[in-house]
């Protein structure tokens, strides 16, 4: 008797559901044998994280907190990656998207109406966020120029940019030499919902709703997942490739940017380090574990962010380190994209004659 | 020259009997090959024939079903490319495998077993000069691979079989990457292998290369070996007639349909390949609207490339292309679809479909953009289902449902998809490349009647072609393409095989018809 993967007939649709779950407790079980080497209970250890990401309500606001950036960054991947256009810029745009909100609500609220101030600097943000994800996808959909390479270097460039700036020219002079911007004008805060949970939570989810609307119903949409599908075909359909890429880019950044701008303008209310500490490249894992799915990936980034937020507090109670969190966050991916065979292929037992070889 | 060549008459390799079926293809049925020594033997079939299946079982990548294979007389087991090399036998393949950026040298002797850690590089490559100069396949073994141009990289193919010994050269269509100018060196080369006692086996669709290249030709057609000739006892309208088979498949109904204006016009038109070789140098047709158009020509003269500057894919270097009235030269696709044009690519799989979505999102691939299936910027999932059943209804296409995925339909089912979905956004001219091809006897039908109906309604139709006799029984008029250029263009009732064979291996149609009158 052994295992053998016979083609499917159809793509299941169990399966699209059951990889990522499975994937999940498969990473756990993983993460158990660390844990264990580690000299730690797994299970006390994982009761421990999730009381610290959902045991109590503030514990839950914080995870939110962390959840609204991955949401917005891991739907602006999801975008690009639909297309096989891989933006693992998300971080720089993320950044550049905080940098220009900080602009508009240090040096601009002065001069118009209070209320214009917020949806002004949350718009520039976008807006800067586009313009980050707009250079590679131009350079790609005119000159070829590969996609990853470009969106990874630009992450740096945005990184430090805003180092510069806050370091330099925009740092708070009375700031006690703490690297960081003045604070925002109030009439740049963005309004917080439950604890430190701002009203990014409710953009995210609007977002979400829209782009599933759109991929499913759109001539947008059903032109994007043509492309990612076979770009070939796509460009003997008549679709303008280039375009629509360009387009879908500018949307993801601007996505990716709405995460920057909500990041200062709804948590630290000023520019300062810190702000971007990797929401965009757990995107990539976010957008992947979601099956690319809007509406999946609101949740996987809660899950995610709990990981991240349990992760801290294992470092408190059990004295083990934080990283523990990320740990499990790498270790979800392997089985995710090992288990994507299921898709295809199903597990099947033949009996075997006794006469084998 | 062929007679200072070295011959005897016991076979070198034997096939006896071979047949090796694939779910749902006999792919070869009891076929027998000889290969003496010293001969070039050439393997001529259409697509599909078997020709490559036959070899890969020689260098033992297909294990037979039933048959067996002699070297030198005795029975041989070829189980894997390893066992075959031990032999002596070696196939070059249509896709070199060669490392680009590491130099002849160090490919010809990269893989080879029984070499020591550091081979010494100057002993090779004083071998490799030893055998390029007995075999006048000029090589400098010192330079990287991404400096030769094809023909030298294919040089360096062969005499890596050389240097590993081989005896027996199984060379894969070697000319279809060439120009005419390097295909002429390599039937030189090929002559003073021979000369030296290797002998080859080459695979072929083209008949003017049979002619020019081989000594005896063995003739496969849908798995069969329906002759062996020796070359200098036949001729290449002989040869086309073995290869595509003598019977008339089809007798389909051809009612007479009135030619109206003209639809598509081209008006010398130059056009590269994707290598920046010219395709096609200066082609001229018009078609009238009720006329079916056909294209016939060896694959590789430029058919791609006609169809491609057709639809919008690729552009044109000099030239007009003016399609109902309008000019459409290096316009976008998309302008060329709004023109009323539809493309059954040659293709399929990779350009006509989208096999991970359904049969009814691809049925609505041209539709998609007006309503009734469009409506504001949003699609209408129940329309598209709809649309999607009348086609799959009237098309015959047989599919669980609207709602499965393309990738599981079969081949023919497949190009019925495609098929339905280009003739109904087809509003003037249709362009079909080899839109049979592959296909089993009933869907071919289905294929063609659709054609003359396209014909019947009043639309032009660009029919690309291998098959002769597709192209006798549905085109009104046949234009044959050679190395980019039109070798004539006549009724099809005033064509018949032997005229089509010559003229698609190069011979103008004043020529032929001043020949045979």
């Amino acid at each position: 008797m052994r295992f053998v993967l016979e083609k499917r007939e159809t793509t299941s649709r169990l399966a699209l559901v059951l990889v990522p779950v499975v994937s999940f407790f498969v990473s756990l079980l993983l993460a158990a044998v660390i844990l264990s080497i580690s000299r730690a209970s797994p299970f006390k250890t994982y009761t421990a994280m999730f009381r610290g990401a959902f045991g109590t309500w503030p514990n839950f606001t914080e995870t939110l907190v962390k959840a609204i950036p991955l949401m917005l960054t891991g739907l602006a991947v999801s975008i690009a990656f639909r297309m096989e256009f891989w933006n693992i810029g998300a971080e720089g745009q993320l950044t550049l998207g905080g940098v220009a909100t900080a602009w508009v609500a240090l040096f601009w609220s002065g001069g118009m109406p209070p209320f214009l101030v917020l949806p002004a600097s949350l718009i520039v943000g976008m807006l800067a966020g586009a313009l980050w994800a707009g250079i590679p996808a131009v350079l790609n959909a005119r000159l070829k120029v590969n996609e990853t390479l470009t969106t990874l270097m630009l992450n740096y460039v945005a990184i430090l940019f805003s180092e510069h700036l806050y370091y330099g020219p925009w740092r708070d002079p009375k700031g006690y030499g703490f690297p960081g911007t003045a604070p925002f004008p109030e009439t740049a805060w963005l309004p917080r919902i439950a604890g430190r949970a701002h009203m990014g939570l409710l953009f995210a989810v609007f977002l979400a709703l829209v782009l599933w609307f759109a991929i499913k119903r759109s001539r947008w949409g059903f032109e994007v997942r043509i492309i990612g599908k076979n770009r070939t075909a796509a460009r003997f359909l008549g679709i303008n490739i280039g375009r629509t890429i360009v387009l879908s880019l500018l949307l993801s950044g601007a996505l990716s940017g709405l995460a920057g701008a909500c990041e200062v303008s709804g948590i630290s209310r000023r520019l300062q380090q810190g702000l971007s500490i990797g929401y965009g490249y757990t995107a990539i894992i976010v957008a992947w574990l979601g099956q690319l799915n809007p509406i999946a990936i609101l949740f996987v980034a809660i899950l995610m962010a709990g990981l991240s937020v349990g992760g801290d507090q294992v470092q408190m109670i059990m004295g083990l380190p934080a990283a523990m969190g990320m740990v499990l966050q790498g270790l979800i991916l392997f089985p995710m994209l090992a288990g994507a065979i299921f898709n295809e292929y199903r597990p099947v037992i033949v009996k075997t004659a006794a006469s084998t070889r | 020259m062929k007679d200072e060549r070295i011959k005897t008459d016991i076979p070198a390799v034997e096939m006896r009997g071979i047949t090796k079926h694939f779910p749902g293809v006999l792919a070869n049925e009891g076929i027998d090959l000889q290969l003496n020594r010293g001969e070039v033997l050439a393997l001529l079939g259409e697509n599909g024939a078997g020709k490559s299946t036959l070899m890969n079982v020689l260098v033992g990548l297909y294990r037979p079903d039933e048959g067996e294979i002699l070297v030198d007389g005795n029975r041989v087991e070829i189980n894997s490319p390893r066992d075959a090399a031990a032999l002596g036998i070696g196939m070059v393949h249509q896709n070199f495998m060669l490392v680009d950026t590491m130099t002849v040298a160090e490919n010809i002797i990269l893989g080879m077993s029984g070499l020591p850690f550091m081979p010494r590089m100057e002993d090779v490559s004083a071998r490799i000069g030893e055998l390029s100069d007995r075999y006048r396949l000029k090589v400098d073994p010192g330079v990287s691979i991404w400096q030769l141009s094809v023909g030298e990289q294919q040089r360096v193919e062969i005499l890596k079989l050389i240097y590993r010994g081989a005896r027996f050269l199984i060379l894969d269509e070697p000319t279809a990457v060439l120009t005419p100018q390097e295909s002429e060196d390599l039937n030189r080369v090929i002559g003073h292998m021979v000369r030296e006692g290797k002998s080859a086996i080459f695979i072929t669709h083209k008949m003017e290369e049979v002619m020019s290249f081989s000594d005896r030709v063995q003739v496969l057609r849908k798995g069969r070996l329906v002759a062996v000739k020796n070359t200098a006892e036949t001729n290449p309208a002989e040869l086309a007639r073995l290869m595509v088979g003598r019977e008339v498949l089809f007798q389909l109904d051809r009612k007479l349909s009135t030619r109206g204006k003209v639809v598509l016009d081209l008006r010398d038109v130059q056009a590269d390949d994707d290598k920046g070789n010219p395709a096609l140098r200066g082609v001229s047709f018009r078609i009238p609207s009720g006329e079916v158009f056909g294209i016939a020509g060896v694959a590789g003269n430029g058919q791609r490339a006609l169809a491609e500057v057709i639809t919008g894919l690729r552009k044109v270097r000099s030239g007009q292309i003016i399609i109902n009235q309008k000019n459409l030269t290096n316009r976008p696709p998309l302008d060329i679809i709004r023109a009323g044009v539809s493309h059954i690519p040659a293709d399929r799989i990779a350009m006509g479909v989208v096999g991970t979505m359904s049969v009814a999102n691809n049925l609505a691939m041209k539709g998609y953009r007006k309503p009734p299936l469009i409506r504001g910027g949003v699609l209408r999932l129940r329309r598209i289902i709809d649309f999607a059943l009348n086609l799959i209804r009237e098309f015959r296409i047989d599919t669980p449902g609207p709602q499965t995925e393309v990738k599981f339909l079969s081949g023919g089912n497949i190009q019925k998809t495609i098929l339905a979905r280009e003739i109904d956004a087809c509003r003037g001219l249709l362009v079909a490349g080899y839109p049979s091809r592959g296909l089993d006897v009933g869907a071919t039908e289905a294929v063609r009647r659709r054609i003359l109906e396209q014909r019947e309604a009043g639309y032009a139709v660009l029919l690309i072609s291998e098959d002769l006799e597709e192209l006798l029984s549905i085109s009104d008029r046949i234009a044959v393409l050679f190395e980019g250029r039109i070798m004539g263009i006549l009724p099809s009732k005033d064509a018949d095989l032997e005229t089509l064979g010559l003229m698609m291996a190069g011979m103008e149609l004043e020529k032929v018809s001043g020949r045979t009158s």
